[in-house]
């Protein structure tokens, strides 16, 4: 009974979280579609708890955990790389601040310390 | 160490559930940001420290020690994670998540071998139900087929394998049911019971050949379909690995990038009107040379080539032009040189646009990403629909390596073997402008009409000499 409800709790959320899933992403432009699939890349890295969680248990042999290691490894990457990948694509995305017309309005801005407003 | 009663705390289930619940929300909100440009990094960084909470809860909960083994393991991917996306180029992004996808997908296989071994070779033991044993077979040969297809098509875009398909012609289907088949019958029989390593073994080799054999006969161009479709096999395997585990986290987690991936697929596979089944199928890019091949000599019409300096009085001339991006501009590496071609004609009051095709590149959204790394304004980036809308009053389409996605075939000739994909309307603008290195059809292998329209102009060469010489002789005009 315990395991049965384990499973169906567990299914409702596989489910819920498919609908969330499908809402947010279709609200992805096109343009964005790049940035979205390594961003998701990353988040499917979160296998790597997978691995931390067996990893943790007793019974492993030495075999077990050297394809572990290389689990964990594989999550890191995916995490690690994701994010930081999809962060540098996304600068390149981001509004750059326009060009000043005249270097003098740009000079009266730093010395207004205005300049501290651009990311 | 951690206080007895803190660690206890700590290590509480609900007080674990609440740190995933948090992190769950981070990504959902972090993926909310990517709906538009301005919200994306914050978005994306949201995400990030969701995941860090959801591997610091993790941590938490981790009995027995092997801090050793996860701190090696994390050493060891961020050591190869950290330079690789740093110093990846953009135009071998889709080479790039690609790879990403199969390492998701291995470690979901590993994942599971682990446990089914830790089990003692059979899931025929006290406390493993058998949902547990369904999941855990589901992901191993999931996370099988994605590691292994991830690595044939990163080989394919990396073009360490030849990008044309290869395939078993018509055995190919047969070969891969079988493959399936076997995959299953493995599955079934461990999951009833069956005490054996070697045939779990077995099943994670039919499903590593399925994962070959499927993505080997895809040509180049489907690329998209197969990248977004290996995305969502990671995703769902991952949430089939929490299933199994009872950890809610690679659930939800799981379950969203499934969703994304198999959404891109679904517009992937429209964008090209075509079916998901088709593609898989491969055999595109045969069956359609020997058509094109056949249609190529019904063309009377003439090609008009022009120059580069021609090219500059036209484009110097316009109100408004559209630049029409394919994957012969990210080969060429021409992102560059065409948004300096776009600011010199900027400069002289031309309006510019970018028209782009959702499956134009080798990646969903690949275009755009090379278009914003040589700074083009996201403005100016136009979605297909919005495009079309805009070719009546384009004075000049500048075609730069793209072909199939904007051949009138698909509307106009019913024979034509992309009758109905939705296409780049730049046949309607008043001139069209295509830079091409040679008259041979693209992937695809069919005839492009538009070439022999009348108002089109062909421009040969290399994209990127040739748009740096438009720039050039510019100047001049």
């Amino acid at each position: 009974m315990i395991l049965a409800s384990v499973l169906t709790t567990n299914l409702a959320i596989l489910v819920l979280a498919g609908f969330v899933g499908f809402i947010v992403i279709s609200k992805v432009p096109n343009t964005l579609h790049t940035p979205l699939m390594s961003g998701t890349n990353a988040i499917h890295g979160i296998v790597l708890l997978g691995g931390l969680l067996v990893v943790g248990l007793s019974g492993n042999s030495a075999f077990n955990k050297v394809i572990l290691v290389i689990a964990i490894a594989f999550g890191t990457i995916n995490i690690v790389g994701g994010f930081l990948v999809t962060d540098r694509m996304l600068e390149m995305f981001k509004s750059k601040p326009k060009p000043k017309p005249t270097p003098a309005e740009g000079k009266d801005a730093a010395g207004k310390g205005e300049a501290g407003g651009d990311s | 160490m951690i206080h007895p009663v803190m660690g206890t705390f700590l290590q509480a289930q609900s007080f674990l559930d609440v740190l995933y619940i948090i992190a769950f929300g981070l990504f959902i909100q972090g993926l909310r940001g990517l709906s538009g440009p301005t919200g994306a990094v914050r978005g994306n960084r949201i995400a990030a420290v969701g995941m860090l909470i959801a591997i610091i809860a993790t941590l938490l909960n981790v009995n027995e020690g092997n801090w050793g083994l996860i701190a090696l393991g994390i050493a060891l991917g961020a050591a190869v994670g950290i330079p690789a996306a740093r110093q990846v180029k953009m135009t071998a992004m889709p080479q790039m998540v690609a790879l990403f996808n199969g390492v998701g997908g291995g470690a979901v296989f590993l994942i599971a071998w682990a446990e089914f071994r830790r089990y003692g070779s059979t899931y025929n033991v006290a406390g493993v139900p058998t949902y547990v044993a369904v999941f855990s077979v589901f992901a191993a040969i999931v996370g099988s087929v994605s590691f292994w297809g991830s690595n044939i098509a990163f080989g394919k875009l990396q073009e360490i394998l030849p990008g044309r398909p290869i395939s078993l012609g018509s055995a190919q289907q047969v070969v891969n049911l079988v493959l399936l088949i076997l995959a299953l019958a493995a599955g079934v029989d461990l999951v009833s019971g069956a005490h054996s390593e070697l045939l779990f073994i077995g099943m994670l080799v039919c499903a590593a050949l399925l994962g070959n054999a499927v993505v080997l006969p895809i040509g180049g161009a489907d690329m998209p379909v197969v990248i977004s479709m290996l995305n969502a096999f990671t995703g769902l395997s991952a949430a089939a690995t929490g299933i199994a585990l009872d950890n809610t986290a690679l659930i939800v987690a799981g379950m969203i990038v499934g969703a994304s991936g198999s959404i891109l697929t679904n517009l992937m596979a429209v964008a090209m009107n075509r079916s998901i089944p088709s593609i898989i199928a491969g055999g595109f890019g045969g069956g359609g040379a020997v058509e094109g091949a056949s249609g190529a000599g019904e063309h009377a019409g003439t090609v008009r080539s022009t120059s580069a300096a021609d090219a500059a009085i036209q484009l110097a001339y316009a109100n408004l032009v559209v630049i029409v991006p394919g994957y012969g501009m990210a080969v060429a590496q021409a992102q560059h040189a065409v948004r300096e071609l776009a600011k010199a004609l900027e400069a002289r009051g031309v309006e510019v646009n970018y028209a782009i095709h959702p499956v134009a590149g080798r990646m969903p959204g690949h275009m755009n990403v090379l278009l914003a790394e040589a700074d083009v304004p996201y403005d100016q980036l136009k979605e297909m629909e919005d495009a079309n809308q805009e070719f009546q009053r384009t004075d000049v389409s500048l075609v730069i390596g793209a072909n199939d996605v904007t051949n009138p075939a698909a509307k106009n000739t019913p024979s034509s073997p992309i009758y109905g994909m939705p296409i780049l309307e730049v046949n309607e603008s008043h001139s069209v402008i295509v830079i091409k290195r040679s008259m041979n059809p693209g992937f695809a292998g069919i005839e492009n009409e538009l070439y022999y329209d009348p108002k089109t102009q062909m421009l040969f060469g290399d994209a990127k000499s040739a748009v740096t010489e438009i720039t050039a002789d510019l100047a001049d005009v």
